[in-house]
């Protein structure tokens, strides 16, 4: 009991502080890595602006046109699915609220629990739905790197400890509580490096698609 | 062109990678949807085809060289290197399989502008000595006659004679102070002869001033196709010499899609400087004289007609109602395809594909998704305006044993245009075929 609170305290202490450093600092230094390559100077005549397409992308990107959509439903769906279960547990869940609230002193309105419990179970099979789907589809399985299975490893645990711990499955609970902390941890310090940059970065793909497209008067 | 070496690909590789690029390759998830838009993969099912992972020399560039962790990772020994015989297992994923139609960057979620990574990633193929036969064969050919096809302004000038017997029309040629340059296609000179008959009927019709530039008279661009900004560079600035010599205000693209991406899009990037002129597609030219009312019509086509759109003018260009217009001028029974416009489905041919005799068998194949779309709305012909997807609707149709005519859009509308009475009223428009 004793070693697990200790665990516990240096997971909410001394790593968080590490993990968070390396997780502001790598992501700074990739969004400044990538912004200051620019872009030449484009001096074909425009037929329209890019910033306003570029923004628009931005948003309407996150839904696929009807003809992929029928293509690859499968695809759509579970990726909708577990990012969207991901992002609701994250910002709505009572433990995370607090969290903030007592780091920075704002709070917003929860989900109930129970409903946060079933966006984690849906969650986690979402997860495990896109590992097979990884597995099986023979474009997936072609274009996949080793990375893809670290990053959705430490994704799964942090939804899975997340949920364990919930529900006191492990016990003792400041051990179960410690596994969801370091793993979130891990994931923040792979962040910077990994695809899961992704989070940071699709703003700003999805902008230069949309001007590109936009600046000849295509929506994108 | 000088020694071409791995050095020289990867250098050019180097100097193609900018924000987006980088933003591009740190946003891949590899999901594979790329690969749900892409008319090579889903027509042969190799997941080689995948979009994404056509560009893994370029990601593998920026990886080692313009990310921290790549960087750490090359020390370490752990990098992943681009070889020589990466790049020529690579040549005919970038190539052959690739028609550049851009559908890929319409469809990424995380907003991936793959088909311009593409196109840069063609330049280091070049430069490393791997780009396919075909396309050599055609770059060279255009530097040294002016035309891919090593077509010379005599053959033009029989097609000139040959119009102007049957309209009784004067074709301008190299005419100072028109408005409009029209530039053409080596292809549509040879194949498509009526399509300089149709503009010099409509452009007579709606009184414009045009010429024809013995300096230059072509407009399509080998070296974007092929990737060499040196050669499209050399290719954009023949014509900028010559507009600039004829003193006009308006270029015109004739109807071949990379030519107008070429000329209206990169052109100006490749000489580094905005053009002393404006460069219009001719539907774009023709759309305007409609709204402008200036094209007077009369009788419609009667039978069911459906409309392919190239990539480089719809998707890539944003030429998509103006053809639909014209085309309600013209057509009484005018169908649109499922996915047109700006999610339009590639002829297959495009980007260098048709240039690339090796691709023949990958062409075809992905042709069968236009043929499906085809199928799906049974048309009794096909309405286009590119010469490379006419030739290529015209010989896939005829492989699957379809019997559906292909026309030009501009011809249509010069069939339709009300007689002049000073006009020449011959109706033979079939002459002027090539000899």
């Amino acid at each position: 009991m004793n070693g697990a609170m200790e665990f516990l305290l240096w997971t909410k202490g001394p790593m968080f502080q590490i993990a968070l450093g390396i997780f502001a600092v790598g992501m700074l230094a990739r969004l400044f890595e990538i912004l200051l390559l620019g872009r030449a100077t484009n001096h074909a005549e425009a037929r329209a602006g890019e910033w306003l397409p570029g923004l628009r992308t931005v948003f309407t990107r996150t839904i696929p046109d009807p003809g992929t959509f029928r293509r690859a439903p499968f695809d759509v769906l579970v990726g909708w699915i577990w990012h969207l279960g991901f992002i609701i547990v994250l910002l709505l869940s009572v433990p995370h609220v607090e969290l903030v609230a007592g780091v920075f002193g704002v709070s917003w309105p929860t989900l109930p629990n129970p409903v946060i419990d079933l966006l984690t179970a849906i969650t986690l099979a979402g997860l495990v739905a896109a590992l097979l789907h990884r597995l099986l589809h023979p474009v997936k399985r072609r274009i996949s790197i080793p990375q893809d299975y670290l990053v959705w490893a430490l994704t799964f645990a942090v939804v899975l400890t997340g949920y364990l711990a919930y529900h006191r499955l492990v016990d003792p609970y400041p051990l179960a509580l410690g596994m969801h902390i370091l793993s979130a941890e891990l994931l923040l310090i792979c962040l910077p490096f990994t695809k899961l940059t992704h989070i940071f970065t699709t703003v700003f793909a999805r902008w230069y698609n949309g001007a590109a497209f936009g600046r000849k008067g295509v929506r994108s | 062109m000088s020694e071409l070496s791995l050095e020289r690909g990867l250098a050019a590789l180097r100097a193609e990678i900018d924000a987006p690029v980088a933003a591009f390759f740190s946003s891949c998830v590899r999901c594979g949807l790329c690969a749900q838009s892409c008319p090579f993969y889903l027509e042969t099912g190799d997941p080689r085809y995948t979009p994404i992972l056509k560009l893994e020399p370029l990601r593998r560039v920026w990886e080692a060289e313009f990310t921290l962790w790549g960087r750490i990772k090359r020390w370490l020994g752990l990098g992943q290197e681009v070889s020589d015989a990466m790049l020529a297992e690579w040549e005919p994923l970038v190539y052959d399989s690739c028609s550049l139609c851009g559908r890929c960057s319409m469809v990424c979620p995380v907003g991936n502008d793959l088909v311009y990574m593409i196109r840069k990633t063609r330049e280091g193929m070049v430069q490393s000595g791997h780009a396919p036969e075909g396309l050599v064969a055609a770059s060279v050919r255009a530097i040294r006659t002016g035309s891919p096809m090593g077509l010379q302004w005599k053959t033009l000038a029989v097609q000139i004679q040959h119009v102007e017997r049957s309209t009784g029309l004067t074709v301008p040629v190299d005419r100072a102070g028109a408005e409009y340059l029209v530039m053409l296609s080596s292809m549509e000179i040879i194949n498509f002869p009526e399509y300089l008959e149709a503009i010099t009927r409509i452009f007579d019709h709606a009184g414009v001033r045009w010429t024809l530039s013995t300096q230059c008279f072509e407009a399509t661009n080998a070296g974007i196709q092929i990737g060499s900004k040196d050669i499209a560079a050399e290719l954009v600035e023949r014509v900028v010499v010559a507009a600039s010599a004829l003193g006009v205000s308006r270029v015109i693209s004739p109807e071949c899609g990379h030519a107008f991406t070429a000329i209206r899009w990169e052109g100006p990037n490749l000489i580094g400087r905005p053009y002393p002129f404006r460069v219009f597609h001719i539907i774009e030219v023709l759309d305007e004289l409609r709204r402008d009312g200036r094209l007077h019509t009369e009788g419609k086509e009667a039978d069911r007609l459906s409309m392919h759109d190239p990539c480089n003018l719809a998707r890539k260009s944003g030429v998509i109602g103006e053809q639909r217009a014209l085309m309600d001028l013209v057509a009484e029974h005018f169908v649109d395809l499922d996915e047109h416009g700006r999610f339009q489905w590639c002829c297959g041919a495009g980007g260098g594909v048709s240039s690339n005799e090796r691709a023949e068998p990958l062409k075809l194949a992905a042709f069968k998704r236009k043929k499906a779309q085809i199928e799906a709305v049974e048309p009794e012909r096909m309405v286009t305006m590119c010469a490379t997807c006419r030739t290529q609707l015209e010989e896939g149709l005829e492989e699957f044993n379809m019997d559906i005519p292909v026309v030009g859009l501009t011809e249509m509308i010069a069939e339709h245009l009300v007689e002049r009475p000073a006009a020449e009223p011959e109706p033979g428009t079939e002459s002027g075929q090539p000899a």
